[in-house]
This record gives structure tokens, sequence and C-alpha cells, in this order.
């Protein structure tokens, strides 16, 4: 009996004992990433089983950073519900998945934004057949929206700032409210905008049939995101996807970098790919760490090229701040 | 003298892994700075609510009062289900047990069909069919004056208010949601089908000298079944019954695959906006075992007092 009590003991401060994120990535030898479970463009299986999107993205940068090898990724796909507990219990080591930063989740929940892989605003599509043109005339209607997301809250802040009602119809699983939506249920449904250009061009029975309204009613800076109590893990992962913006300014693509590398003198080049200075020894990487991701992954334009442009996305915001977007590095020096 | 030893040993070992557990949540939850505790019940909802059956709700109110409406809701489609599956129940049950073998064939694929396929199933189908099948609100059938049967429910007409097609959708009058009315049908037909079997196990156990003798002293069937086989029979059909509506309860919650605004529904919501799971799963637990505990005792004193009258 007493034995089982020691026992029992040693397993708990076994358990108190806390390993590094890194050395627990190293250790197990892949990165765990929670995804969407399906959003084209951003994070979805191919016709061949390979994820792929821009928030996969991140995933590969990360692992490409860590391990030298993008493909060493586990994805965990998650519902909006499941995605934050994944996080917080450790089942991922961290969460890329078309996730709105906002304060109360950056301070209430525990975790850490690491920076915006795609800026985004909530939007209104509507019946074509009822001849509304603005979102300030949808007064009485009844929307189908997804549960546990800012874009219920956002909706509700909308009509009461306008002296407006709607009736919700609030379903969890986006087929389900796609189905409510497309069966006449429901007048509007409302999500991100680039969910409203994805769902009318993927999945609606007839595009023609519906119009996407011009008011854009909030921010949703999308971006990857860790738990707090890790700062190396948050610098490693923040600084992923910078060097995926930065690469695009400094001209770096997936093709032309084995030979800038060797050619440029460019001394902003020669530090992002480590042949001077020693930037990823202070993420505690492989110097050659932002090299691999550009060489794997590619920059951040090229990965928009590849997942979202098919779609029919415009770089619009997600443009290079000095194109006129918001796309911002700070300095890899 | 040793069992009592190893049982209090086994106790301390018990509780002490509790605490463990405990202490553990807690201060993982501290040191990750997630907010824990019931203080955010009284915080701003922020989202709005489909149906609120009647209580007053706007987005405004707080976590509290959402919740309440969601409890609402569920106390709403339970009540009406048990009543509904109950009634329909006993029919189905009399009805396998008919002399007329259309009935008898009838009943009895209704219930073999619909007690051996999931009730998520079925209530995505009965979803589909009501939000499929009937026209826009702009084309609403319009079965008697003032009753509007559309994609967005019927709407009828209440003393002192009638529904009138206003913007996007009916306003006044009485209504009845989709989602309330593809959940309380599921619920209805799927739990009748026990019903019905519980019911008709119940009255084959009365034995067969009663209805002999029922017959002997003259009596026509339909007090027989009266006054003769359905005392017998309820003692065995209660305490079964009284598990299908515990069943019936708890699988209301499925009404978040559909969209209706049940506990479990709001609850959901809360746990996403506030990120408080582990309060917001407790919430749900204390409900449906209240509920449960509730619905059990009620049945049992029935029951006492079913077996009391001899």
């Amino acid at each position: 009996m007493k034995r089982l009590f020691l026992l029992a003991l040693a397993f708990c401060s076994l358990a108190h004992a806390q390993q590094s994120t890194l050395d627990a990535v190293r250790a197990r030898g892949t990165v765990a990433c929670g995804t969407n479970t399906g959003l084209a463009g951003f994070s979805q299986p191919d016709s061949k089983g390979v994820w792929r999107g821009i928030d996969v993205d991140v995933c590969r940068a990360v692992a490409a950073a860590v391990f030298g090898d993008a493909s060493k990724v586990r994805y965990v796909p998650a519902t909006t519900q499941q995605r934050f507990t994944a996080l917080q219990s450790g089942e991922v080591d961290l969460l890329s998945r078309n996730t709105t930063w906002s304060f109360s989740r950056d301070a209430g929940l525990g975790f850490n934004f690491t920076g915006v892989n795609f800026y985004d605003g909530q939007g209104f599509m509507v019946w074509k057949k009822l001849n509304v043109k603005s979102a300030k005339q949808l007064n009485g209607a009844t929307i189908c929206v997804q549960p546990g997301t800012t874009t219920e809250l956002n909706l509700a802040d909308y009509f009461r700032a306008n002296r407006m009602t709607f009736k919700p119809v609030v379903i969890d699983k986006l087929e389900e409210v796609l189905n409510a939506y497309f069966a006449g249920r429901c007048d509007v449904f409302t999500t991100d905008m680039s969910g409203l250009v994805s769902v009318r061009g993927s999945r609606a029975p007839n595009a023609a049939e519906h119009v996407i309204l011009p008011e854009i009613i909030s921010k949703e800076p999308l971006g990857p995101l860790v738990r707090h109590g890790d700062d190396r893990w948050f610098d490693i992962v923040k600084w992923s996807l910078y060097a995926m913006i930065e690469a695009e300014e400094l001209g770096l693509t997936s093709r032309n970098i084995d030979e800038q590398a060797r050619t440029s003198k460019d001394p902003s080049v020669q530090r992002f790919v480590g042949a001077s200075g020693d930037l990823g020894k202070m993420l505690g990487l492989d110097n050659r760490w932002a090299f691999n991701i550009v060489k794997q992954v590619g920059n951040y334009g090229e990965s928009f090229e590849a997942n979202l442009k098919p779609l029919g996305f415009e770089r619009g915001q997600n443009a290079l701040w000095k194109d006129g977007g918001l796309m911002y590095s700070p300095p890899i020096r | 003298m040793k069992k009592i030893g190893f049982q209090a040993a086994a106790i301390a070992l018990a509780l002490g892994f509790a605490w463990y557990l405990v202490a553990n949540t807690v201060d993982n939850l501290a040191a990750r700075n997630i907010a824990s505790g019931f203080g955010f019940l009284g915080r701003e909802a922020g989202f709005e609510i489909g149906e609120t059956g009647g209580l007053a709700y706007g987005a405004a109110d707080t976590y509290l009062r959402a919740l309440a409406v969601g409890l609402g809701n569920t106390f709403r489609v339970a009540v009406l289900g048990i009543v509904g599956a109950t009634v329909l129940g006993f029919l189905v049950g009399l009805g396998r047990l008919s002399e007329n073998p259309l009935v008898r064939g009838a009943t009895a694929a209704y219930v073999e069909f619909l007690r051996n396929t999931p009730l998520l199933v079925q209530l995505f189908f009965w979803y589909a069919l009501i939000t499929e099948a009937f026209p826009s609100p702009r084309e609403a059938l319009s079965p008697l004056p003032g009753v509007f049967l559309s994609n967005r429910g019927i709407f009828f007409p209440l003393p002192g208010s009638w529904p009138v097609l206003e913007g996007f959708n009916f306003s006044g009058g009485g209504h009845l949601s989709p989602e309330f009315a593809a959940l309380l049908a599921g619920l209805v037909l799927y739990t009748a089908t026990y019903i019905a079997e519980i019911v008709r196990a119940g009255i084959l156990s009365v034995p067969k000298g009663q209805l002999e003798a029922a017959r002997a002293l003259g009596l026509e069937r339909r007090p027989t079944l009266r006054h003769v086989v359905l005392p017998h029979a309820l003692r065995v059909i209660v305490p079964p019954l009284s598990s299908q509506y515990l069943n019936l309860v708890k699988n209301s919650s499925l009404a978040v695959a559909i969209g209706y605004p049940d506990f479990v529904s709001v609850a959901n919501t809360a746990i996403n906006q506030t990120g408080q799971a582990i309060e917001g799963v407790a919430l749900i637990m204390a409900v449906y075992l209240t509920i449960s505990l509730a619905l059990s005792a009620l049945m049992n004193w029935c029951n006492a007092r079913l077996l009391a009258r001899g």
C-alpha cells in the first residue's frame, strides 16, 4: 500500500516537471499543428491527401525552421469549438487555423498571437432575389451563422449599433449551416469575406443566385497562435512567419534562393540565408533556418499565389506594405 | 479490522487523486493565465438567441440570462416531447395488439423502421424536409386564414395578434420554428417506438386468465382494457417508461446539430466566447443531472402510488 502511494507521489512530481516546447518537438520528431478541418485556400487536404493552404504553409515553415524539413508536421484538424482546448491542453504546439487575433483571446485565454498571415473582415452573403443592396437594409432578416466565433458577436454588435433586429440560426458544422442557408432557411449567411468568397465559389449550387454585400463590419486579422509560458517557442513561430514576409520583400523565392545565397552581396540577404551572423543560433535553431523555410515552403507571396489566387482572391490589404498593403516584417537582423 | 484498514486506504487514495486532479487543474489554469470561476455569468453575453420562448433577452443581457433562455428552451421541447411520445407510444402499443391486421402491420413497420435508425440522422431528415419542402415566406402556403406555412416555420393567429408578412418574414401571431418542429417531431417519433414496445410488453404480461375472467363476467373489450388489463400492465410499464423519459431529455441535446438553441447549444457558445470550458461543461452536467434526478424521483413516486393502490 505504502509503495503504491510512493509510486503515485513520484508520478505526480514527474508530471509537474516542465519541458520546453522545442525540446518536446525535437524529441517527437514532428511539429503538431492545429488546422481547419477543411477551408479551401487556408487548410484543406488536396486530392492526394496532402494538406495545402496558407495556414498549412505556416506549419510547414515552422517544421522547416526546426528540422530543416517542411514535411515533418503532424496535422490535427480542429473545429472552431475544439481549437482552443487543443492548444491549451498541449495537444498541438501551435494553432494555424484562420483564427482572429482579439484582445480577450490574447489576454484571457492564455495565448500569444504570433502575427497576422491574412487580413480579413466580416461580410454578408444574401439571396439575390431579395434585392438587398446594403447591410443597412437587413432589418428583420434571418441570418445563418456558426457559433463560438467572433462572427457571432460582431453580428449582434452591428445590428445593435444600427438599431436593427435579426433572427439568428446557429449551427456548429459548416456543412449543415450552409445547407440551411442554401435551402432558404436564412436570408443571409455571414462569415469572414474570405469564407464567403470561398463558399460561393466552391459550395453554392448556383453562384449567380447570391450576392456579397459591400459592407465589411469588422477587422479580422487571422494568424497563428501559441500558448503562454514558452517565450522561445513563441519567438520561433513568430519569426518563421516573418521570414516568409521578409523573403518576399527581399525578392527571395524558392526558385532563386540557392543562387542568391551563393552570389548576392546584399548584407540583408547574407544574414537572412545564414551566410553571415548567427541569427539562427539566437532562436536555438540551425543558422540556415530561414533559408530552409524559403527553399521548401516559399515566401509569403508565393504561398498566396499558389493557394488563394486560384480561388479569386486579390492581394488587397494582404500585399506588402511597400505595395500599399499591411504585410510588414520587423527587420531580420 | 484489516478489511476496514484497506477500505480506508482505498478511500484516502481516491480522495487524494481527486484532490490532485483539481489542484493540478487550478495550478495549470493559473500558470497559463486562463480565467477560471463563475464570474463570467454576470458579464454581457453579446450574442443573440433565435428563440427565447417568451423570456425577454437581447445581446446586452448576461450569460446567466442567456443560459436561462437555453434552459427554458430545453424544458419546452422536453415537456412537449414527453407528452407527445407517451400519447403516441400508447396508441401505437395498443395498435400492435389490434385484431385488425392492417393496423398491426402498419404500427409494426413504424416501430421497426424508426427504432432501428439513429436519432441524429432522423433529425437531419426532418429538418431538411421542413426547410427544403416548404416555400419561402413571400410564397407561403396558407391552408387556413391567418395560418402560414413556409421554410421559416408555422405562423398562426393568436387572440389580438395576427401574423403579417413584413419585409423578410412574418411578424405577430404565434410561431413554431423549423428547428423546434424538427426536434420535437424527431424526439416524439423516435421515443414513441420504445414506449410502444414497453406498452405492448406490459399488456402481454397480464395473465391470460384475467382476460378470460373478464370475458366470463360479460365485460366488453373497452372496459376490460380499462379496468382489468391496464391497472395490471401499468405496474410493468412505469419503471421502464421512466428511463425512456430520461433518454428523451438527454437526447434533446442533439438540438445543437440542427440549430435549436437548447441549453447545450447556448452553453457551448458561452464556452467558446469565454474559453471557460471546465465551468461550462460542469454547468451542463449539473443541469442534466438535476433534471434527470428530479424526473426519476417523480416517476418513482408515481410508481409507489401505483403499487400502494394494490
